[in-house]
């Protein structure tokens, strides 16, 4: 097992600098050049030249990158020329906001899409296998923005029960923070319900005709046992798989929310970083958003393992 | 006075493709610490008959009948009740041990699980009895399974888990729903050899449902023949070996491989297939299979009776009895 995690980080760690480099490149690539961004149009040879040569884009290419990897080592992402802030501080202070967003959004889908989906297979053919169908198709053809504005019209601003923006810690405020992601976390996590819900009935209802079901009705055990006990629990692997795929789309996703209802979030950093050239923050994002995916991929297999002993051998037989 | 009485029992399953007749008034006992063989071709409605004892079938299923253990009609009684005599007064033993195991919980908790539900057992003393199941039924080093997990058992191991799990509650009456048909030859034996020494040591009653002669002759007291949802013949095992009286019993007998019979080569093998009943028939439903058939099969429904000197039979023509053992 410890070997099997020694070898994924490893490999982790390869995809991480390949992603810096392709996104080093990448930006250096776009049209458009910071100095000028930074000193405006019309400034003269001799500015853009000191400011190339302050940050450093006067140097060749692979100069950069090197440099710019020791001081990311370091934890010093460099300095946004737009903002004059810290990188690392900026994003700091934006990533709780995404983090509890995604994780609050994550939360609602996996309730709602493992509830409604356990109720869809157990209850085939009836008017709640129906009506969770419905709900699933409608999450899924909504477009986010849209129910984001929907909501914020009728329950922040026509009946207004929630804030229509503003971000609170979890931490600092559990009770306020609830109220204020709710709306943008049922938002962002109303697709991925939508999936999970339709993945884990499907699931169940293969696993509800398995031989183990069977053995479990005839050892006596209830309704319950048999559908919580052992046939979602050999579904979980495929919803955990789906979640695991679903979870980049829900961090992009969480862009478009944060912009709907103001939230400082990673979304809203990433867009005005792209807007303006800010190469440093752009890397610091994008260095950020590649360590999450990676993490996450390494939480999921090592959730698979958690969930199916079968998988458990890992490194060595698979 | 039986442990087990089935009477009148039916099956009857609502399909896509119409209703089936899987079960059609079947008819038979097992008695206290008997063991009574099942046979006949897959498709005869023996493992359906097995399951419809305790209402294990899926809701499209409707039974009707009669099933006695010992007094309580046990299909008059609501779910509830069932799910406490499941398991704990009748126990089933699947085929296919891999599949019929959860592959994602331990040996441990599934046997655990039996315990918990119908003993109250908690904690300590539910791992210390699983571990002693798995000892009865001939698992080496049985404190080490009970944490590992089906996909780590060999098959015939695996079997012996799934027979652990039914007599963890000492049941009145094991299901056995071809228990052997998924192992190898040499695993088979040993299995048999569980099975015969749990009827020997607790005295639990065995319903064996198999379509392998060789096994009833291993294991059976008695046989209960059954052809497309009938019970075509019953009776001990040696007579039945000796004097098949159903033409569809002797057809069965002679397809078992035998080297001194077949020394010519090929098997000798019961012409067509079993036939999907859909409604109750008045013609003998062999009786397009038969080479003994006549018009009399083909009209009316021949009822088990016994024939003069010979045991229940449901046929028109019993054969007589020939000389010489078959197996």
């Amino acid at each position: 097992m410890s070997r099997y995690v020694l070898r994924r980080l490893l490999e982790s760690a390869v995809t991480l600098i390949l992603a810096t480099i392709v996104v080093f490149i990448g930006i250096r690539a776009l049209p458009g050049d910071p100095a000028r961004t930074l000193a405006g149009e019309e400034s003269d040879p001799a500015t853009l030249a000191a400011i190339r040569s302050s940050y450093g884009l006067d140097q060749p290419l692979p100069v950069q990158y090197l440099r710019y990897v020791q001081k990311a080592a370091t934890g010093d992402l460099g300095r946004s020329p737009r903002t004059g802030l810290e990188v690392a501080d900026s994003i700091g202070h934006a990533l709780p906001v995404t983090l509890q967003l995604s994780a609050f959004a994550l939360l609602i889908a996996v309730l709602i899409g493992i509830g409604a989906g356990v109720v869809a297979a157990v209850r085939r053919r009836k008017p709640a296998e129906w009506a969770a169908n419905g709900v699933a198709l409608l999450g899924l053809s909504v477009p986010n923005f849209w129910l984001g504005q929907m909501l914020i019209l009728w329950l922040a601003i026509a009946y207004p029960v929630f804030p229509a923006s503003g971000f609170v810690s979890f931490f600092d405020d559990p009770a306020q923070s609830v109220r204020h992601l709710l709306l943008p976390a049922l938002v962002l996590g109303s697709g991925l319900a939508a999936i999970v819900m339709r993945q884990t009935r499907s699931a169940m209802l293969e696993a509800l005709t398995a031989d183990y079901v069977r053995t479990a009705r005839a050892k006596g055990l209830g309704s319950a046992q048999v559908v919580l006990g052992h046939a979602l629990r050999n579904s979980l692997i495929v919803v955990v798989t789906i979640v695991g795929l679903q979870l980049g789309a829900l961090i992009s996703g969480a862009v478009v929310t944060e912009q709907l209802f103001v939230l400082p979030g990673f979304g809203k950093l990433t867009i005005d970083a792209v807007f303006t050239r800010d190469y440093p923050m752009i890397q610091g994002v994008v260095l950020v958003t590649a360590t999450a995916y990676i993490l996450i991929n390494l939480i999921v297999d090592l959730l698979y393992s958690v969930i199916d002993p079968r998988i458990r051998v890992g490194g060595t037989a698979l | 006075m039986s442990l087990l009485t089935v009477r009148d029992l039916s099956v009857r399953f609502r399909t896509e493709d119409g209703p089936v007749l899987a079960v059609d008034r079947a008819d038979f006992e097992v008695g206290q610490g008997e063991v009574v063989a099942l046979v006949g071709e897959s498709g005869c409605g023996k493992s359906v008959t097995a399951l419809a004892l305790t209402g294990l079938l899926a809701p499209n299923a409707t039974v009707t009948g009669n099933v006695d253990l010992d007094g309580t009609d046990l299909l008059a009684l609501p779910e509830s009740r069932l799910r406490n005599i499941r398991g704990r007064d009748v126990a089933y033993i699947f085929q296919e041990p891999m599949t019929s195991l959860n592959p994602v919980l331990t040996i441990g908790r599934q046997i655990g699980e039996v315990l918990r539900r119908h003993r109250s057992m908690r904690g300590r003393a539910v791992a210390r009895r699983a571990a002693e199941l798995l000892e009865l039924v001939g698992i080496p080093l049985p404190q080490r399974r009970l944490g590992e997990y089906p996909h780590q058992l060999s098959g015939g191991m695996r079997q012996r888990v799934m027979i652990a799990m039914a007599v963890a509650c000492l049941p009145r009456l094991i299901v056995a729903d071809e228990p052997t048909t998924a192992l190898d030859v040499t695993i088979q034996a040993g299995i048999l050899d569980v099975l015969r020494h749990l009827r020997d040591e607790t005295g639990t009653a065995i319903l064996l449902i198999t379509h392998d002669l060789g096994v009833v002759a291993d294991v059976a007291d008695r046989v209960v023949v059954m052809y497309a949802g009938r019970v075509v013949e019953h009776s001990n095992v040696d007579a039945l070996f000796a004097h098949p009286s159903h033409p569809y019993t002797r057809g069965l007998l002679d397809a078992v491989p035998n080297p001194a019979r077949h020394a010519d080569g090929g098997l000798r093998e019961i012409p067509g297939r079993v036939p999907v009943v859909r409604e109750p028939s008045d013609a003998c439903t062999f009786a397009d299979r038969c080479s003994y058939a006549d018009s009399l099969c083909r009209t009316q429904r021949p009822l088990l009776e016994p024939w003069p000197g010979g045991h229940p039979v449901r046929c028109w023509h019993p054969l007589p009895a020939r000389q010489g053992a078959l197996i």
